[in-house]
């Protein structure tokens, strides 16, 4: 198995509902988020071209938080899905730096926070937040290994990029262009 | 032109506008395990070679200040951990992929290994010494018969604990400037440069203390070297690292690293031991100081410097 999650720039508004909806959900602290949008403009005007990205953590198959963490407290999960375990986590910041998405953050608690895919909601069958909520619908989520799936449709038909494959991470996240 | 924002607002602890996820406490620590890491490996280098009379600053007095460095060091790292009362976690797996993981068990080794070695000379040292119980000078006499063997573990965690001090920051692709294998070596000789220069500050005798002098000046020479081989490397690299190599070429860090970390640090420090050695008198405390500084400051901008270099996508 492993959990993909693909993201139609051409559909997204930039709304941010995702970003509601992760906050919402996962009781991500007030000031911080697991996921945000990006715009991108590109070009001189009024040659300009606009791409919107709702970002995340990418889940990476081969993650360098996984790999720096000196506890075990990064880890992959069923499905690659890349979570922390707050209670072996020390907190030491070594996965942040080695985040080439800047993707993590400190919680409050002290230990290390970060997008979990809804692990939780994922287990009992549904999507996560971010992708149900949508208004586009331009999120799909699903299992790659699986031929038929939301997600390994979408990108048979259509192009697509990952940011920063250079850094060797392997990024699971899916930008449709 | 490009512009990329984030428009939903992402202002995490931190990390925005620009990673800092480590203050003060990392560059501090950095800068006494690798001084620590110096002054231990010249004294299990000397002592290997029996050396013991005519090295006796480098063998039993500057080892007796390592304890103290590494364990302000340990606590410079506790300061740093965001989970504070989660530290032991560290103490229950080893994982060697991560450097932070055998570092803080190299660590583990060295601060005993330190506190013995420094014990088993305190008596030379202060005569008037009394270890109060029996079993300490039992303990004692254990480990002053083991010495050979407790110089060989040090000098190969001295080593480890030197170069970890770099390969911390080398092991993160995502920060470009940390991104290169010199900053292991780099890292390495300049703990050793420093120990050299503690060494040479605290030593009052003579030949000791040219001996180092010496020392230091091939060091710094092999440090203006790799320094330079960094540079090279990043220039004739990716998009990201010749971006990395303008934080020190015209970017903000160009001040600070040429003038305190190199100027300072290296090259003037290197011109007074020149002179000393062709019969100048030079205070050795001046070069010794100035090396120190240099160490600091290089530790300092380059955590610094790192979490401001990143991919741009």
């Amino acid at each position: 198995m492993r959990y993909a999650m693909a993201i139609d720039t051409k559909k997204c508004v930039g709304c941010a509902d995702c970003v509601v909806a992760c906050q919402t959900e996962n009781n991500v602290p007030i000031g911080h988020c697991r996921d945000w949008i990006v715009e991108n403009t590109a070009g001189t005007y009024p040659q300009l071209e606009l791409e919107i990205r709702s970002e995340r953590c990418n889940h990476c198959k081969n993650s360098p938080c996984v790999r720096c963490c000196p506890t075990g407290a990064s880890h992959y999960s069923e499905g690659g899905i890349v979570l922390v375990t707050g209670d072996d986590c020390i907190g030491c910041g070594a996965c942040i730096a080695s985040c080439p998405y800047d993707a993590r953050y400190p919680h409050p608690e002290g230990y290390v926070d970060k997008c979990t895919f809804c692990d939780h909601r994922v287990k009992n069958g549904q999507k996560p937040a971010c992708v149900d909520v949508c208004p586009t619908h331009c999120m799909y989520f699903g299992d790659l290994d699986d031929p038929n799936s939301e997600v390994s449709n979408i990108l048979k038909k259509r192009k697509y990029k990952r940011l920063i494959p250079e850094a060797g991470t392997d990024p699971q996240l899916y930008f449709l262009i | 032109m490009m512009e990329e924002i984030i428009t939903s607002g992402r202002m995490n602890y931190k990390i925005d506008p620009q990673l800092h996820i480590w203050g003060w406490e990392i560059p501090l620590y950095l800068f006494l395990g690798g001084l620590a890491a110096g002054i231990l490996y010249f004294a299990s280098y000397y002592y290997l070679r029996g050396k013991e009379k005519d090295m006796p600053t480098a063998i039993k007095l500057a080892p007796m200040i390592t304890p103290i460095l590494l364990v302000i060091g340990l606590v410079a790292l506790l300061l740093d951990l965001n989970h504070k009362p989660y530290f032991w976690k560290l103490y229950t797996t080893i994982k060697l992929e991560s450097p932070m993981s055998w570092g803080a068990w190299t660590l583990m080794v060295v601060t005993p290994v330190s506190i013995i070695w420094s014990a088993s000379y305190l008596r030379e040292i202060f005569p008037n010494w009394d270890w109060k119980f029996k079993w300490l000078y039992a303990l004692e006499s254990y480990f002053i018969r083991n010495r050979k063997s407790l110089a060989w573990i040090m000098i190969f965690f001295s080593v480890i604990l030197g170069i970890y001090t770099g390969i911390l920051l080398s092991a993160f692709n995502a920060r470009p400037l940390w991104n290169t294998s010199i900053l292991g070596p780099l890292f390495l000789v300049s703990g050793l440069s420093a120990g050299a220069a503690t060494i040479m500050m605290m030593s009052k005798d003579k030949l000791e203390r040219n001996m180092f002098s010496r020392m230091d000046l091939v060091l710094i020479g092999i440090e203006i070297f790799l320094v330079i081989h960094m540079f090279m490397g990043f220039l004739a690299s990716s998009q990201v690292q010749i971006e990395a190599a303008q934080l020190f070429l015209g970017g903000p860090y160009t001040l600070p690293f040429w003038t305190i970390a190199v100027f300072t640090g290296m090259i003037l420090p290197g011109i007074l031991e020149f002179l000393e050695i062709r019969g100048r008198h030079i205070p050795a405390y001046i070069p010794g100081l100035l090396i120190l500084i240099g160490n600091i400051s290089l530790r300092f901008i380059i955590v610094y410097a790192g979490q401001a270099s990143r991919y741009l996508y």
